[in-house]
């Protein structure tokens, strides 16, 4: 048995759905938040398995995906810097309630 | 022809990261969601070593699992209280995230499916040395990144700037 690109497309393909199902579906600032990494987590495997199983002998894919995982992490900490400062203000993290910059 | 390790080692990672990934948008205690997205990372992190890329592999481990996920646990032990639940879903936004999700599955799933006699297996590459890796992320010349490297470092600073200033004490 062959292990082809299409045996790593599939998983980070339900990787994403779930990203997308969590970003709609969830309260919490956090927990969207954690969808969204899930979502970045699976194009970085998109991009390293398209690199290695299609141009096996460059390095594109790889440092794309090296230079998107350092600005996941500046993104990250920059998000949760905002959600601690909301959650001062406000006493709470849910989106719901959030609503007091809506005109 | 893959050798038999290869292949069940892929399945391992493969319903690592379908199972765990699941589990994180459907549990509904908040630093479990977190636990369980670190074990998705790990196995993406697996993924990585077994396509021979060990210096990506280590980078995911120590910045995701490192420092990400430890981020998330600090700021969801600061927002909430450990046990806390979050309430059931509205029927109707359950409906449409699962709308949404499967929708895009079904029709990304589809085209994969329909072209996967396309694919040939996995081709040979030559080890990816450190010496190599720093000379590509070094070098100005075609395929060599040191402008990236510089915008990131600039991107990073900045965002550590951002950070204290976001979330210091006024």
């Amino acid at each position: 048995m062959d292990i082809t690109l299409m045996y790593y497309l599939i998983p980070s393909l339900i990787m994403f759905c779930c990203g997308v199902y969590g970003f709609i579906t969830r309260k919490n600032m956090i927990a969207i938040l954690i969808s969204l990494e899930l979502m970045l987590n699976a194009v970085d495997i998109n991009f390293v398995v398209f690199n290695r199983f299609l141009f096996p002998g460059q390095l594109e894919g790889m440092f794309f995906t090296l230079f998107a995982i350092a600005i996941a992490a500046a993104e990250t900490a920059l998000a949760i810097a905002i959600i601690i400062n909301i959650f001062r203000v406000a006493k709470n993290i849910d989106v719901r309630d959030l609503t007091k910059m809506k005109f | 022809m893959e050798s038999v390790g290869s292949i069940i080692l892929y399945f391992v990672i493969a319903v690592a990261i379908v199972v765990f990934s699941v589990l994180t948008v459907t549990t509904r205690k908040i630093l479990r969601s977190a636990t369980y997205l670190l074990f998705t990372l790990f196995a993406t992190a697996a993924l990585y070593f077994s396509l021979d890329y060990e210096f990506l592999g280590a980078v995911q481990i120590a910045v995701y699992a490192g420092g990400i996920v430890v981020l998330f646990v600090f700021s969801i032990l600061l927002t909430s209280k450990p046990g806390d639940k979050s309430e059931k879903l509205a029927s109707k936004k359950r409906v449409l995230g699962l709308f949404a999700a499967l929708a895009m599955l079904v029709v990304s799933g589809y085209a994969l499916v329909s072209r996967c006699c396309m694919f040939a297996g996995k081709p040979a590459m030559e080890a990816l040395t450190m010496h190599k890796v720093g000379e590509t992320l070094m070098g100005t010349g075609e395929g060599e990144y040191l402008l990236p490297f510089e915008a990131i470092s600039v991107l990073l600073l900045a965002c550590i700037i951002g950070g204290v200033v976001v979330a210091r004490k006024r």
